[in-house]
């Protein structure tokens, strides 16, 4: 055992790190594509993009080695630590960050900058892991519940002030965990339930989807009143709030939409629901994935032969689009392979952490993979034009380098705490 | 456990979803199944070679290239610059420039758009040097066709540009591109435009070009195109234009051991060189819509005359090769000849000799009438009908290359008309019509139809005594790519080449004793035959009769012929007095390549008929007016 110790590669899972290879090797290759041109096609020019983004992935692998050489107890032991820094960092943009793109994200660091938000991910990961990990908790009560919300949502509301919704957007893959730890159902049914009440409102009008639910309700309470034979007599007043509050969400949506909704918010959705057909504006990103994707057809045009991708037809190709890149030049079997290699990824995530023996890995392990697979799913989701706009990355393809650390710290972290789980306890 | 399960059955759903999604847009949506050469992001530009040049058989250059410079804008890239200046460059005033330059600006920010067109030589030369100081702006090169000898302008044809209509019928061309509209550039294309090269280049979404496409792998290399040499002889085709300055008609002359065109010339012309570049379309309307002169109207190919009496040259072969007359067969004249019972059936003749035998060589050098008359109504008759009497003699005429399109390699033509029993038999439709219905066949008049091209090729069949080589007017080509065998394959009339010599020695008295011995040449054995056709014009109703067409067919030397011509003027007058001379200039012209007939060649030279045309213009608008 000792001598197992010592090796800070024994135990650690190989089907993980192939994958982790497979995909930082496959997406440099596509920021490759994207960004190369015939000036520039010395792979080590650290002037260009895919120059620098390897140099992030050697010293991504140096970030590796040194943690997989920390002992796996001490991530644990200063979980709470990591947590605090990161929102410190987080709170901390509002005064030293720097604006890019309209949001306040980045620290300037000279010669690159610094996305704190990628590290908030693995922090809050860490925080949620070792709060559940206490043996007295329990997820059924309400004040524990409460705990648990304010951990995850302190770091989504600053990074949704930066402003990036987007980013804040991942940390609702939480509840997955939170469910798999003892949530009840009802968080994620009300969750599931109010996404859907709300896509449907804004494509079908506010009118038809709040007779139609009441509809819906009117009918099931019937169904249980006549068929059942079960008396709803001390129920009336929840029945009468759940009406109540339904038409009230209904109604809000429309006015959050029309009245809290930016234009571009709107556009967003009015594209995504076929309602706006404006290819050249607002549209355009979209659309211009979406025929890049198309255009590589079943087998793709071939590694650097995207002619869209090289003529820089889809905006910020290489960073949050960079899947239409991987569309165009591979082909459907290309994506296809990559959506099944992502799913396959996540999955192991999920199935290592169920052989956890701790909680803390156990809720670290789901943790992460609830977050690598928010960020596959709204990015691919977003690029083939099946979500709406929004700007995250996509694990390991997209360009930069916070987001690649963040992404081989939360997922080493989790290697090495899967490697020694044979010797903790 | 359990628990766990929501997540993992929700990511795998997902996968599910997406590939699905996947599938729809590449495999069963995605449009793009060609090449990506088409792909919109590429974009082929064309390198042009430059176009062949003609020459004429003696090696004289007539059609070449010449550079046209443009002054082209890029509205992007345009850095302040001093106005004022650049202006004075250009020699245009501050308002035009902002027009110019707002108008670029309207079109693309980002492409290249003409600032200035047709810049000259010595503005490029001088702007050249300039251009530095002015971001955003550069000279592009255009070649143009140049003609620097001012000749034969309907025979070359002129270039024109691509219009939608063609593009859409032929892929090798692009709107915009040129193509040789009419004349040899039309007939030559292929040979002279050569091989377009291709360029692919990557564009960005700005449509701005970032590239050539895959290092240019795709792309192609121009290949110029061929020197035409053509069977003109441009010393005689000027020589020609300038003895038919005023007067309106074609000259064709054709070498007989060939079928060579030496000169094929129509008047009114233009000049070529008004219809390039930045003049053509100006130019263009004007000549086009010129309905007087139609400069643009190539008649020494495309204007259907009656022959008139050079039409008994083969009237008398087709007599002989049917074996009704022999060459002392004599017919009498009594100042025409009466084909009918009623007095009104009479055609008047001129030659002048009275109830006197007549044989066939007097009756060609005096153009008898009432010979060929004889002659035609005889051959009709010795066949059981008229109708195979006349399919016979139509056989014998169409074997001379007229009535029909001759196959000369210009894009231009008429077919004439050589009369058949077909057309009398729609005539009258009870068949009962007899060879003196058409006696004006007889002498060229009537029915039939020829144009100076298949004159002049059928007089190159005599001076062959029987053959000839299709008419053509390409001699090589710079890569020496064969002529079309068409034209090197010898052709044969109907007629046996032993009925040529009296044929002849008719045709040779006319410039010995006959209507041209006053252009007779002293070394030179010339042997032609005068025609003068009578032309009327329906004006008003009534039937107007205007001074006749002059014309003139002949060969020399008599023997081992060198060239025949045809000489044909509009309301000339009697055939003597201007197409004999002219015939007689043109033959010494193209034999001795001088002239000794000073006389002749002045008066030729200064000849106008413009006042005989005045006066059918004149009659013709107040006929437009009354209606």
């Amino acid at each position: 055992m000792r001598a197992q110790r010592n090796n800070i590669f024994s135990g650690i899972d190989l089907t993980l790190v192939l994958l982790y290879l497979f995909l930082i090797v496959f997406g440099w290759m596509n920021i490759y594509a994207a960004s190369y041109s015939d000036e520039h096609f010395e792979v080590f020019d650290f002037t260009t993009k895919y120059g620098k983004q390897m140099m992030w992935i050697g010293l991504s692998f140096v970030l590796i080695i040194l943690i997989l050489f920390i002992d796996a107890k001490l991530y644990e032991r200063f979980a709470s630590l990591v947590y605090i820094g990161s929102l410190i960092s987080l709170a901390g943009l509002f005064a030293f960050g720097k604006r890019i793109n309209g949001a306040t994200s980045w620290y300037d660091l000279g010669a690159t900058s610094l996305q704190p938000s990628e590290f908030a991910k693995f922090a809050t990961v860490l925080a949620l892991a070792k709060l559940l990990s206490d043996k007295q908790y329990d997820l059924k009560l309400v004040k524990n519940q409460i705990k648990a919300f304010i951990i995850i949502f302190l770091p989504a509301i600053l990074i949704t002030l930066q402003p990036d919704p987007g980013s804040a957007l991942v940390y609702t893959a939480f509840f997955f965990v939170l469910y798999r730890e003892g949530l009840p159902i009802y968080y994620i049914a009300i969750g599931a339930f109010a996404i859907a009440l709300f896509i449907l409102t804004l494509a079908f009008g506010f009118n038809l989807i709040l007779l139609s639910t009441y509809g819906m309700f009117t009918l099931f309470i019937l169904y249980i009143l006549f068929y059942r034979n079960i008396s709803l007599k001390f129920h009336w007043l929840k029945i009468s709030a759940v009406y109540a509050l339904c038409g009230l969400f209904i109604f809000s949506v429309d006015y959050v939409y029309n009245h809290i909704f930016e234009q571009r918010h709107r556009d967003r959705f009015n594209i995504l629901l076929g309602k706006n057909t404006d290819t050249r504006g607002v549209g355009y990103n979209t659309n211009q994935s979406v025929l890049t994707i198309k255009s590589g057809g079943f087998s793709g045009k071939g590694f650097l032969e995207g002619d869209r991708t090289q003529g820089n037809f889809v905006p910020e190709q290489q960073t949050d689009y960079i899947f239409s890149t991987i569309g165009e030049e591979w082909g459907f079997l290309g994506t296809s392979f990559l959506v099944i290699v992502f799913t396959l990824f996540v999955l192991r995530i999920i199935q290592l952490a169920e052989r956890q023996k701790t909680t803390f890995s156990r809720v670290y392990g789901y943790g992460i993979a609830a977050v690598f697979f928010f960020h596959y799913l709204i990015n691919i989701g977003m690029v083939i034009g099946l979500f709406p706009t929004i700007g995250i990355p996509l694990p390991f393809f997209s360009y930069g380098g916070s987001g690649l650390w963040g992404f081989t710290i939360l997922l080493f972290i989790f290697i090495k705490l899967d490697a020694s789980k044979s010797y903790e306890l | 456990m359990k628990r766990g399960y929501l997540l993992s059955f929700f990511i795998i759903s997902m996968a599910f979803v997406f590939i699905g999604k996947l599938f729809y847009l590449q495999v069963i949506s995605q449009s793009n199944t060609g090449t990506n050469l088409k792909s919109s992001t590429i974009k082929k530009v064309f390198d042009y070679p430059e176009r062949g040049y003609i020459y004429d058989r003696n090696g004289e250059l007539l059609v070449a290239n010449k550079q046209s410079y443009n002054l082209m804008i890029i509205p992007r890239e345009v850095k302040p610059l001093d106005t004022l200046e650049f202006c004075k460059l250009l020699d245009i005033d501050k308002a035009y420039f902002l027009k110019r330059f707002d108008r670029a600006k309207h079109w693309s920010r980002r492409l290249p758009s003409v600032f200035l067109a047709h810049l000259s030589k010595e503005d490029y030369a001088y702007l050249q040097e300039k251009m530095h100081k002015y971001k955003g702006f550069f000279i592009e090169r255009k070649l143009l066709r140049n003609y620097p000898q001012n000749s034969a302008a309907n025979v070359l044809g002129y270039v024109n540009e691509v219009n939608d209509e063609i593009a859409r019928r032929n892929p090798y061309y692009q709107a915009g591109e040129l193509i040789g509209t009419t004349g040899v550039e039309k007939q030559y294309e292929n040979f002279l435009r050569g091989k377009k090269g291709v360029k692919y280049l990557q564009r960005d979404h700005f449509n701005k070009i970032i590239g050539s496409y895959k290092g240019g792998v795709f792309d192609t290399i121009p290949v110029d195109g061929k020197d035409l040499t053509l069977t003109l002889d441009n010393e005689l085709q000027l020589y020609g234009e300038a003895l038919m300055a005023g007067k309106r008609g074609g000259i064709v002359a054709i070498e007989p051991g060939s079928g060579e065109i030496l000169s094929l010339i129509t008047m009114p012309s233009y000049n070529p060189n008004l219809m390039v570049g930045r003049e053509r379309s100006k130019n263009s309307v004007i000549f086009f819509s010129d309905s007087i002169n139609k400069p643009m109207y190539d008649r020494s190919l495309l204007a259907q005359y009656a022959p008139g009496s050079p039409f008994k040259i083969v009237q008398g072969l087709v007599g002989l090769q049917e074996e009704i007359i022999t060459p002392t067969t004599s017919f009498r004249c009594f100042h025409g000849y009466k084909y009918g019972a009623r007095n009104s059936e009479f055609m008047g003749c001129h030659c002048g000799i009275y109830n006197k035998p007549i044989q066939l060589r007097q009756g060609l050098a005096k153009s008898c009438n009432s010979y060929f008359s004889n002659v035609y109504r005889k051959i009709i008759e010795k066949y059981p009908t008229a109708s195979e009497g006349m399919n016979a003699w139509s056989k014998h005429m169409r074997s001379f290359g007229l009535g029909q399109y001759l196959g000369y390699d210009l894009p231009q033509g008429q077919k004439g008309l050589i009369p058949d029993a077909a057309l009398y038999n729609r005539w009258y439709p009870d068949g009962r019509w007899r060879a003196t219905y058409t006696i004006s066949n007889a002498i060229g008049q009537g029915q039939i139809l020829t144009t100076p091209i298949q004159l002049a090729n059928m007089t190159a069949a005599i001076a062959n005594r029987g053959s000839f080589y299709t008419p053509h007017i390409l001699k090589e080509t710079s890569d020496a790519t064969p002529i079309d065998s068409m034209y090197t394959s010898l052709k044969h009339t109907s007629i046996n080449p032993k009925y040529f010599p009296p044929i002849i020695e008719g045709m040779h008295d006319v410039f010995k004793t006959g209507t041209a011995k006053h252009v007779r040449l002293k070394d030179i054995e010339i042997c032609g035959k005068t025609g003068t056709a009578e032309n009327f014009r329906r004006i008003n109703g009534e039937k107007i009769q205007f001074e006749d067409h002059s014309i003139f067919v002949a060969f020399a030397p008599k023997h081992d012929p060198k060239i025949a011509i045809v000489v044909y003027i509009e309301n000339g007058g009697f055939g003597s007095m201007i197409a004999a001379p002219i015939t007689s200039l043109m033959i010494e012209k193209y034999l001795t390549r001088k002239t000794t007939n000073k006389y002749w060649e002045q008066r030729m030279l200064h000849t106008n008929l413009e006042e005989e045309y005045q006066k059918q213009l004149i009659l013709s608008n107040s006929e437009s007016t009354e209606e």
